[in-house]
């Protein structure tokens, strides 16, 4: 059984440590970036490894400034997820341990995955090389 | 006077050349040998079975360029391996391959290999220190503690051996043997020596100061062209000699019916070094922890015990 | 006696990899060690990133199909499998029967395949060289059969939408009939070699665990949860092509230690190989592909379908908006989420300990950086 649902970014965290019991089990986060709402929209897939429901819950944020509440409290394995949405999408996680880019270099610029980007012109030789 | 000095020199350079070919056929069966035993053919290109492809090996390491890194401690890299290469050949020098066939009889001849040998771990640090390389640094810490730890059940493996014969005399000990090769007396002196001889020799399963999977190759991570090859050949140099130590001590040396003294030498250091390349091909590697534990618990108690029966043997006979 | 007192030791930082024999592709771990001792570690991905997420927002779906195929290079047919379920889900599509009997054979095959790479590698990350050369023998095999039907032996792009690329032939059938006989034989001398043996055990025997609630909280997937007692898979729990309609068990081990995820991989071995043998005795006649438009355009809506491959699981959620291209492709992996929790497993560990734990994770860079 699969249920979706649409919450406010503030409800996050009480969301989260209200079903953490049941749905215990968080398959993946991410986030997709809709330019003509002016939203990026965050996808949180959870799993109820007990009667294998599914839950995903689905949270709007400004393009702008899209900042949200870390779960790597709740569910440890946002740790990754989390560090890799805000180095394709830009969106910041408060409250996150160790929040830094993961799969692009940390001097890149830009949000890869964004509608929006284009791809940089010239591409900078990371510091270390000489 | 003269005469004797080129005779002794000639005898050098003799052991010099049988130390290349038999490393080159060493090498040769250590890779034939893996590959039957992992089902692979192994070389098979240069000449008949690729019996060549060690000549070509040898002149492909000796013509590649020898890199020095910026930030080694240039003088320590360059003494490492011709000392390690020293050390492993400074044991042939008393070494009997027959009771003719022997540079130098050293009475303390036995005294003699193990002191030389050990050596090595001088050449092992100085290799790990001066290549300014973490995992050459690891792999040095590694070989210093393990060879001088498995140097203690080693000798005391071979004491038996020399209470039993009398002497330190290489050729004394085996003419010791004529009835009884020590084996049958002695039979845990033998795998005692065996396990910690191929310890010390940085043989698989004990090969942790080059674990390649963990260290990349360990101390000699840094060398290249000529260098890596003197501590490759001291490598296999040292294990034909404690394969030939093992066949003086335990196995009679070359005595043997029919076939010439130096043909049952070989024969008996040969079969020896297939032992230890079996057990490379078939097991996986120990921890450094492991190892110590296994050196100081089971090993050395063994040893004593082994040491001490013997000794009672021996007085109350 | 004073430049004793003077001797201090400290920490230092070690960086294995991303060239190292055994980080198995580009994987850096910055380890901090006391002596030979972890006391933290720091792993650091991205050297393989290529952007295929970025990349698919611009392909038509059935161009999508080969870059699935670059994530878990070692089981290709489950990325593929993995990315035609999501679409022909979210486009109502049914492949024919004899497909979905096609593909359960391939993905197991591959399974296979990639269970011989790992049990392989790991014993050679032990020091134990010969089971390697020992199971590349069988995978030779593998591979063989399918460069028979796919024309390739590593990258596939076999699975279609509505079906597979190609028909099995009656020589393959045979083929891989008489190699699932074979097979069961070798699978006895692997652990022959491995299994009892004392260093393998000491080596492996309570090191690096990882308790149950620890996998569950950290997303494991795969043999990696299945080690530490939960036993999920997915081809039980959301059955996809005809794995409903076989029989085979899910291997599931009690500590969560290297032996127990070793252990519940050799056994999964044994199980695909009666997934194999049963598919193929079942096979039905007719055709192998239904007719799809190229130019594929599922209607607005996402879909997410999960899939167990080797490593565990495996999906692409996908957000179309009702024109031929993706408008999102998230990839989910099971590497990059069972590598997450490295840093807390290695710690207090020794550097050789780092080797083995990272081994029995199975990771592919592939899929971790995408």
């Amino acid at each position: 059984m699969t249920e979706e649902k649409k919450i406010s970014r503030e409800e996050l965290l009480a969301t989260g440590e209200n079903i953490k019991a049941q749905y215990n089990f968080l398959v993946f986060i991410t986030a997709v970036d809709y330019p003509e709402r002016n939203v990026i929209g965050m996808v949180y897939h959870l799993r109820s490894l007990g009667n294998r429901d599914t839950l995903i819950i689905k949270i709007d944020l400004p393009r702008e400034k899209p900042e949200i509440a870390s779960v790597a409290g709740i569910w440890p394995a946002a740790e990754w997820h989390e560090r890799e949405v805000f180095d394709l999408f830009g969106v910041n996680f408060l409250g996150h341990p160790d929040l830094r880019r993961i799969l692009l270099p940390p001097d890149w610029e830009g949000s890869p995955l964004r509608k929006d980007y284009t791809k940089p012109g010239v591409i900078k030789r990371p510091e270390t090389i000489k | 006077m003269i005469i004797g000095l080129i005779i002794l020199l000639l005898k050098i350079a003799a052991v010099l050349v049988f130390i290349s070919l038999t490393v080159l056929f060493l090498v040769y069966a250590e890779r034939k040998v893996s590959a039957h035993f992992q089902v692979r053919y192994g070389p098979m290109r240069v000449g008949w079975h690729g019996g060549l492809q060690m000549i070509a090996d040898t002149i492909k390491l000796l013509l590649k360029e020898d890199i020095t890194p910026k930030d080694v401690d240039k003088l320590v890299f360059f003494i490492a391996p011709i000392l390690c290469f020293v050390s492993a050949y400074l044991a042939y020098l008393t070494l009997p391959f027959s009771p003719q066939i022997v540079v130098k009889n050293l009475n303390i001849g036995l005294l003699y290999i193990l002191g030389v040998t050990s050596l090595t771990v001088l050449s092992l640090m100085m290799a790990g220190w001066a290549s300014n390389n973490k995992y050459a640094l690891l792999g040095g810490f590694r070989s210093v503690a393990q060879i001088i730890s498995y140097e203690i059940p080693l000798v005391l493996s071979v004491l038996p051996v020399v209470m039993m014969a009398g002497s330190l005399n290489l050729i004394t000990i085996v003419e010791a043997q004529k009835s009884l090769p020590f084996i049958l007396v002695q039979p845990l002196g033998f795998l005692l020596y065996l396990t910690a001889a191929a310890a010390e020799a940085n043989r698989a399963p004990f090969d942790i100061p080059e674990a390649e999977q963990e260290l990349v190759a360990g101390y000699n991570v840094e060398y290249s062209g000529i260098k890596f090859s003197m501590f490759f050949l001291a490598e296999y140099v040292n294990m034909f000699t404690i394969c030939a130590l093992a066949a003086i001590l335990f196995l009679g040396g070359w005595q043997g019916p029919i076939l010439p003294p130096v043909i049952w030498f070989l024969i008996k250091v040969y079969l020896l070094v297939f032992v230890l390349m079996w057990v490379r091909w078939t097991f996986p590697r120990l921890r450094i922890d492991q190892l110590m534990s296994f050196c100081w618990k089971i090993l050395l108690p063994l040893a004593l015990a082994n040491f001490l029966i013997s000794g009672l043997w021996l007085v109350l006979k | 006696m004073n430049d004793l007192k003077n001797l201090k030791t400290e920490e230092y930082f070690l960086s294995m990899g991303p060239q190292h024999p055994s980080t198995h592709g580009v994987l850096r771990l910055i380890l901090k060690l006391d002596g030979e001792i972890v006391t933290g570690a720091t792993p650091d991905i991205g050297y393989l990133h290529r952007g295929l997420e970025k990349i698919a927002e611009n392909r038509a779906y059935i161009q999508i199909i080969p870059f699935t195929d670059r994530l878990d290079y070692l089981s290709s047919m489950s990325g593929n499998l993995a990315f035609v379920l999501t679409v022909e889900k979210l486009a109502g599509i049914a492949p024919p029967p004899r497909a979905e009997y096609i593909r359960v054979i391939m993905a197991e095959l591959n399974r296979l395949a990639s269970h011989l790479i790992w049990l392989g590698t790991f014993s050679l990350d032990l020091g134990a060289v010969t089971p390697f050369l020992y199971c590349f023998r069988e995978r030779e095999k593998i591979l063989d059969l399918f460069e028979m039907i796919t024309g390739s032996r590593l990258t596939y792009n076999y699975m279609r939408i509505g079906g597979v690329a190609a028909d099995l032939s009656a020589q393959f059938i045979k083929d891989a009939a008489a190699f699932i006989q074979d097979f069961k034989f070798r699978v006895a001398e692997y652990e022959a070699l491995l299994t009892q043996n004392p260093i393998f055990l000491a080596r492996t025997k309570n090191v690096g665990i990882i308790k149950a609630d620890k996998a569950i909280a950290y997303g494991l997937t795969g043999p990696m949860l299945r080690a530490s007692g939960i036993s999920r898979d997915n081809r039980r729990d959301f059955p996809y092509a005809i794995y409903d309609k076989l029989s085979f068990d899910i291997p599931a081990g009690t500590v969560g230690d290297c032996w127990d995820r070793y252990a519940v991989r050799v056994r999964e071995m044994r199980e695909s190989a009666k997934i194999v043998e049963q598919a193929l005795s079942g096979l039905p006649e007719g055709n192998f592909k239904t007719k799809v438009p190229l130019s594929l355009k599922p209607p607005a809506g996402e879909s997410y379908a999960p899939v167990e491959s080797p490593r565990g699981e495996i999906g692409f959620y996908l957000v179309s908006n009702g024109t031929a291209k993706p408008y999102r492709l998230k990839i989910r992996t099971p590497s990059f989420c069972n590598l997450s929790i490295i840093s807390h497993v290695i710690k207090g560990w020794k550097v050789a300990d780092v080797v083995a734990i990272l081994g029995t994770f199975d990771v592919v860079l592939g899929e971790i950086d995408r």
